[in-house]
């Protein structure tokens, strides 16, 4: 029960965050309500017993991202123009609305294959021997790795004065 | 009732609709990429949803969304060092204003 009343909690937090992010004229005040949004979706990943993932979320969403996007906020000068939509506000409005409404349907819907086992806690060993382990993704992790190398090299390069 | 698995999956749904509204009417380029955050956001519920409920001995959504929340900080690093660069040459990040390439 408690389980429950703390998943509505969450949703409805990280909905109302996210319609606040994307409505609220001052951009200063949307990028403080992603960081709510992300908040929630941490929330979210301990509800679905993914502990280690929350923890990543909190650090690098709630934490890097959201301190980069403020930092650019404040270098561009924005808060001063404020959010404003462009032309095509009422078309994506419609469309999106038909995609939410489409994706809602087929979600509910489908016949999902739900297994009822009883999932794995703690994750943090079981992910890094699924990451590191014998037939894991340690390819996938040395890539991470060069994708990063690459990305401070590319904001490096990019932000370098001339 | 209790929690299914298509509660998260439409919660994600709802976070995916809101951040692709944001994404594609908005004028700044800063709003569209926090709303591509949400968007990613969305899409880390619903792996870890179905990695939880379709599959949970194998751990396998938690992978991705590990790789996907490493692609989103390399997404956002390089994105707001363009956005900056532009801000630099042009002194404005109105995405209808930016359309050199535009024919």
């Amino acid at each position: 029960m408690g389980l429950e009343i703390a998943f509505w909690i969450l949703a409805i937090t990280a909905v109302v965050a996210a319609l606040a992010v994307v409505s609220l004229r001052n951009i200063f005040r949307a990028a403080l309500c992603l960081i709510l949004c992300f908040l929630s979706i941490a929330g979210i990943f301990v509800i679905l017993s993914a502990d280690f993932l929350a923890a990543v979320q909190v650090l690098i969403n709630v934490g890097a991202i959201a301190i980069l996007i403020i930092l650019a906020i404040m270098l561009t000068r924005e808060v001063e123009r404020g959010s404003l939509p462009n032309k095509m506000q009422f078309p994506v409005l419609a469309s999106v609305a038909l995609f939410l409404g489409i994706a809602v349907f087929a979600v509910i819907r489908t016949p999902w294959q739900v297994s009822d086992l009883s999932p794995i806690e703690p994750t943090t060993t079981e992910l890094a021997n699924k990451l590191f382990g014998e037939g894991g993704f340690i390819l996938p992790v040395e890539i991470a790795a060069v994708l990063l190398l690459a990305t401070i090299i590319g904001a490096i390069v990019l932000m370098r004065e001339r | 009732m209790t929690l299914g698995l298509e509660h998260f999956l439409v919660l994600s749904s709802v976070l995916f609709a809101i951040g692709l509204y944001g994404a594609l009417s908005k004028r700044s380029a800063v709003v569209i990429l926090m709303s591509i955050e949400i968007m990613l956001g969305a899409v880390s519920i619903a792996m870890v949803a179905f990695s939880r409920y379709v599959v949970p001995a194998l751990l396998i959504g938690q992978v991705f969304t590990i790789f996907i929340i490493v692609v989103a900080a390399a997404e956002a690093t390089v994105g707001l060092a363009i956005i900056i660069a532009i801000y630099r040459r042009r002194e404005t990040i109105d995405i209808t204003k930016i359309d050199l390439m535009k024919w």
